[in-house]
């Protein structure tokens, strides 16, 4: 990003309004969306209306005096892109915080256009994470958008470290915001020693930076992510989290210019917001691929809040996390957890028992916790009861917990094991040609 | 002369311009900007300023740039050469487009100017004839197209020369028309109608009563939609709206299907455009897309264009509708259609109604589901547009102003359940709170009398009845256990899980099971309604459970099961056979 100062550029001295966010002052010749600076703070043009302009100022307008150079640069805000981002940590504006130096190559603007529908490519190729709540039951797909509803107490920043190292991808890219400084640390650490610090680019914001500011880092982390997936035709893993503080920044500057709030104080824009963001998933004709895995704070596990709910609508399902008491780990959740293009891969680059064995393996899982309820409320179990409750249990364990590492053809045997220790095969509901070829007497 | 302007204010893609003419409200202008054109549509007029909605990004915009209006209303281009496109939300041909992104200020035409149609005429000279009359016929991926006289025409015109039958292109004049003031008209088979104006050009809207099949059991046994019917699906995400939304465009006996993705995932019409071009439409045996054209605007397209997006599609598919065809309009999702209306409020800084959004809203959707219906044209023929549109409450709730204002004006209710879902209970649509009016109605009766027979309606109602009583035994159950309830209870509650699996559940992934036709849906409708009217004799609720689920595993056997096969026939007899074995003396 350009900061310097160009010569014979129109320096601005009189600034007529200030409130928290943003200042207003007049000067001509200005484009929407333009970036500017503020006595050198980075703030972007939010209106105008004749020559009286409005600008947002990133780390907010404390201590900016009535008579702060303003200076217009030109553009919207934009990316150095080049293979010399790999390895290297940026903050929100996209310069170095690791000492390193700045980076060389085109400069794109970021929040760039879309891609046109007809040139996308269906997604079809798995991406396995031995993670068999998430590969058996919610296969994930390169180019596919996906979060993880959680509520902040919970490990999604590690599982998501671990699928972003299991998972076979060129490039990992990593955008923070508003993560505390623990967790970015924890984040380095596992990926340098995890030997994968070349491909790994990360933009952060976090707590200790201004919560405005993080409205930049996704559209930096996606300007970067498409460099390597067109220009390289690399397949890119995006991880964002937490997608909650960026729509809390968004709520807080729409707040400050005016706008009246539609449900839970949220902007009126915010699914258009979010989409804008995680439609850039995108499975490119040419090879490359965008996957975004991203993290969406809850609060007490409501996805009712209108962040996770508009959130459910633009993503391609949600992986939700628990933590199952019977068997004392945190296993991916079956009932709310959805794959929305796991029917691409599951059974087509899986084995062909995989769609039924998934189904029944998670209404049988169902039907235990029906028997839970009924043992709850004081009532007798059936002997179909009891066989399942001992099934859901053996199903948690081996296979919903996070801790398990097995590829799908593994994942789907296990199962079959379950069902044949357990049920009888007229109990699972299963395709009888599949129940010919796979049951396993024990 | 072409009212001027020029810009004086944006916010976001709100821009105000300080025109030196008049302007009408909805009229379009071009906004040039850094080189590019952009299109935009005038939405509040004070004074000398008009306030725009730019269809694309304002990024660089400055004052002064230079406003051109048009003179006219959104309009959409029409003639043969539509079927099996993908346009955006404005009508342009995203096959056209370069590039892999989607450049601003790029419009690209919507027909093929080049390609030449095999022209039958239907009138002669001498002949009189009024607007949107049929002048004559092209055949476009085995459709009878009609070539039609202006839809603007006031009053008749007598035809002064046609052109023979012969291959012309679609911009060639092919007709002469002389109206009533003795002013000559060309007529080329391309025409420009407005988007958000509703067509009237037929005699008369009854209410609609021939069944449209879809091939879904949930929707055609249990509540129908009718050929020029309306019906929406509300769910949560996550309950298959999608799906469902794709199995229904896939399997209905329409002529032609128009999809409007109004801001959803990219990656869904990246599924249709995969798979329809392979999959075959079960009543013509033609590609699928050969009949379908997708309007898509997708989620991160521009907000203003998305509101635009549904009126492109319905406007379509008047047109189609006025040559005497089936249509089925399907609009995924008009939530986000709504949201769009929210934003361009809240920018224009209107008071706001319930959550946010605009006052006029239940006018608007009103208005738009009016625009669907069965129709008699002028000339006697039929056509129809059947609309089913999605809703995306917020947080899955129904109590929220896009379902309310929905549900008041269409007459088909599928509601999607995540309870259902998450048991995997697909299509989740809930069987007791979903409804179709139109099975009420007489007309319908007679329809379906005389389609099937006399006792269908009756049977339907019966199996709804036994659903309510299965789901209100469910709840004693729960409450007092199972030996709380006579044995009885188990039987019933069990007969309404029968219905459950083996009519409303249906695997959409499966090659047989995914499309009932209706034959088969009345055969699997007698059954289970054979099954339902069996007295059972059972000694203790775990033989009741047993034995339902051993017939259930049966019947879902004979469903995936390819029809009066030899597989289907056994497994036929077996559930007899075990009917027999358990029917009370």
């Amino acid at each position: 990003m350009i900061m310097a100062t160009k010569a014979f550029q129109k320096i601005y001295t009189k600034i007529s309004q200030i409130t928290k966010a943003t200042c207003s002052l007049r000067a001509t010749g200005v484009g929407a969306e333009e970036l500017a600076t503020v006595n050198g703070k980075l703030a972007q043009v939010v209106k105008i209306a004749g020559d009286e302009v409005t600008l947002q100022v990133f780390e907010g307008t404390g201590g900016i005096p009535t008579d702060a150079e303003v200076v217009f640069l030109g553009s919207a805000p934009t990316l150095k892109v080049s293979e010399q981002l790999a390895g290297r940590f940026f903050n929100a504006y996209g310069r170095p915080i690791d000492g390193g130096p700045e980076v060389e190559g085109k400069e794109v603007e970021i929040g760039g256009p879309s891609v046109n529908p007809v040139r996308r490519k269906q997604p079809s190729e798995l991406i396995a994470t031995g993670i068999a709540g998430i590969d058996l039951n919610n296969t994930l797909v390169s180019g596919q958008k996906i979060p993880f509803f959680a509520d902040p107490d919970q490990p999604f920043n590690q599982v998501m470290a671990m699928v972003a190292l299991r998972a076979q991808t060129d490039k990992i890219i990593l955008g923070g915001m508003g993560m505390t400084n623990d967790d970015y640390l924890y984040f380095k650490n596992v990926f340098s020693n995890a030997g994968a610090l070349d491909r790994i680019v990360s933009f952060m914001n976090t707590t200790e930076d201004p919560a405005v500011e993080r409205l930049l880092v996704p559209d930096m982390a996606l300007a970067a992510a498409e460099y390597f997936a067109v220009e390289k035709n690399e397949k890119v893993l995006v991880l964002l989290t937490d997608m909650t503080s960026y729509a809390d920044s968004l709520a807080i500057v729409s707040n400050r210019m005016d706008q009246i709030p539609s449900k839970d104080s949220m902007p009126g824009s915010l699914y258009s917001d979010l989409a804008k963001i995680y439609e850039k998933a995108v499975q490119f004709p040419a090879g490359g691929s965008i996957t975004i895995i991203a993290v969406t704070t809850l609060s007490g596990g409501d996805i009712t809040h209108a962040v996770p709910d508009n959130t459910g609508y633009i993503t391609e399902g949600q992986l939700f996390l628990r933590r199952d008491s019977d068997i004392g780990k945190v296993i991916v959740d079956p009932f709310r957890s959805l794959s929305r293009l796991k029917q691409l891969v599951a059974g087509k680059k899986t084995r062909k028992d995989h769609p039924q064995v998934m189904n029944a393996a998670v209404r049988l899982y169902s039907d235990a916790a029906n028997a839970r309820t009924k043992m709850e409320n004081g009532f007798d179990l059936t002997d179909y009861d009891d066989r399942t409750l001992a099934f859901a249990k053996d199903y948690a364990d081996k296979l919903l917990a996070i801790d398990v590492n097995l590829n799908t053809t593994e994942m789907l045997d296990v199962t079959w094991g379950l069902f044949g220790k357990y049920f009888k095969p007229e109990e699972v509901n299963i395709k009888k040609e599949l129940i010919d070829e796979f049951w396993k007497k024990s | 002369m072409a009212t001027k302007g020029t810009v004086i204010g944006v916010i976001s893609n709100i821009v105000t311009i300080q025109v030196d003419g008049p302007v009408a409200q909805n009229e379009i202008c071009y906004i040039t900007t850094g080189g590019d054109r952009l299109m935009a549509e005038v939405i509040k007029v004070v004074g000398q300023n008009a306030y725009v909605q730019v269809f694309e990004s304002t990024r660089g915009m400055k004052v002064g740039a230079v406003a051109e209006f048009t003179g006219h209303m959104l309009e959409v281009t029409l003639g043969p050469g539509m079927l099996s496109k993908n346009y955006d939300g404005l009508q342009n041909d995203l096959d056209k487009m370069e590039g892999v992104f989607l450049k601003r200020g790029q419009y690209t035409y919507p027909l093929d100017k080049d390609r030449k149609w095999h022209f039958k005429p239907i009138v002669k000279p001498g002949d009189t004839v009024g607007a949107s009359a049929w002048l004559g016929e092209v055949e476009e991926n085995h459709q009878p197209l009609k070539i039609m006289a202006p839809i603007a025409m006031e009053g008749t015109a007598t035809i002064k020369s046609i052109r023979p039958e012969g291959d012309y292109q679609c911009e060639e004049v092919i007709a002469v028309l002389t109206d009533e003031k003795g002013t000559e008209r060309e007529v080329t088979m391309v025409q420009k109608w407005p988007v958000k104006i509703a067509m009237d050009n037929y005699r008369e809207k009854p209410r609609p009563f021939k069944l449209l099949e879809t091939g879904v059991r949930t929707i055609d046994t249990m509540n129908p939609i009718v050929e020029g019917g309306t019906g929406f699906i509300p769910g949560p995400f996550g309950t298959g709206k999608t799906v469902l939304q794709h199995a229904i465009s896939k399997q209905a006996e329409a002529d032609i299907v128009i999809i409007a993705a109004c801001g959803e995932r990219a990656n869904e019409v990246v599924e249709i455009f995969t798979e329809f071009p392979e999959l075959v439409d079960p009543h013509t045996g033609r590609k699928l897309m050969e009949r379908t054209i997708i309007i898509a605007n997708t989620s991160n397209m521009p907000v203003a264009a998305r509101e635009a997006s549904v009126y492109t599609a319905m406007t379509l598919a008047e047109y189609y509708r006025s040559m005497g065809l089936r249509v089925l309009l399907m609009a995924d999702s008009t939530s986000r259609w709504a949201q769009a209306l929210r934003e361009m409020s809240n920018r224009m800084e209107e008071l706001p109604g319930p959550d946010a959004f605009p006052m006029d809203l239940s006018a608007i959707i009103s208005n738009f589901y009016g625009r669907a219906g069965y129709v008699y044209l002028n000339n006697g023929e039929v056509g129809s547009i059947t609309f089913i549109g999605t809703v995306s409450p917020a947080g899955g709730n129904l109590k929220e102003p896009v379902t309310e204002n929905t549900k008041k004006v269409a007459r088909c209710f599928y509601a999607l359940e995540q309870e259902r879902a998450d048991k995997k209970r697909y299509p989740a649509v809930n069987p007791i709170d979903s409804y179709s009016k139109y099975i009420e109605y007489p007309e319908f009766e007679a329809y379906i009398t005389q389609r099937i027979n006399g006792e269908w309606t009756a049977k339907v109602n019966d199996l709804k009845t036994r659903l309510l009583r299965g789901k209100e035994i469910a709840e004693q159950i729960n409450i007092l256990g199972d030996d709380g309830v006579p044995v009885d209870y188990h039987e019933v509650f069990w007969k309404s899980e029968v219905i459950d699996f083996v009519i409303l559940q249906q695997d959409a992934f499966d090659e047989i099971d995914a499309v009932t036709p209706l034959e088969r849906q009345e055969d699997i409708l007698n059954l289970v309604v054979e099954i339902c009217n069996t007295d059972f004799a059972f000694d203790n609720f775990l033989d009741v459970m047993d034995y339902f689920k051993k017939l259930i595993n049966l019947c879902k056997q004979m469903n995936y099961a390819e029809f009066r096969s030899e597989k289907f026939e056994d497994y036929k007899r077996q559930i007899r056979a075990m009917l027999e074995e358990k029917k009370a003396n």
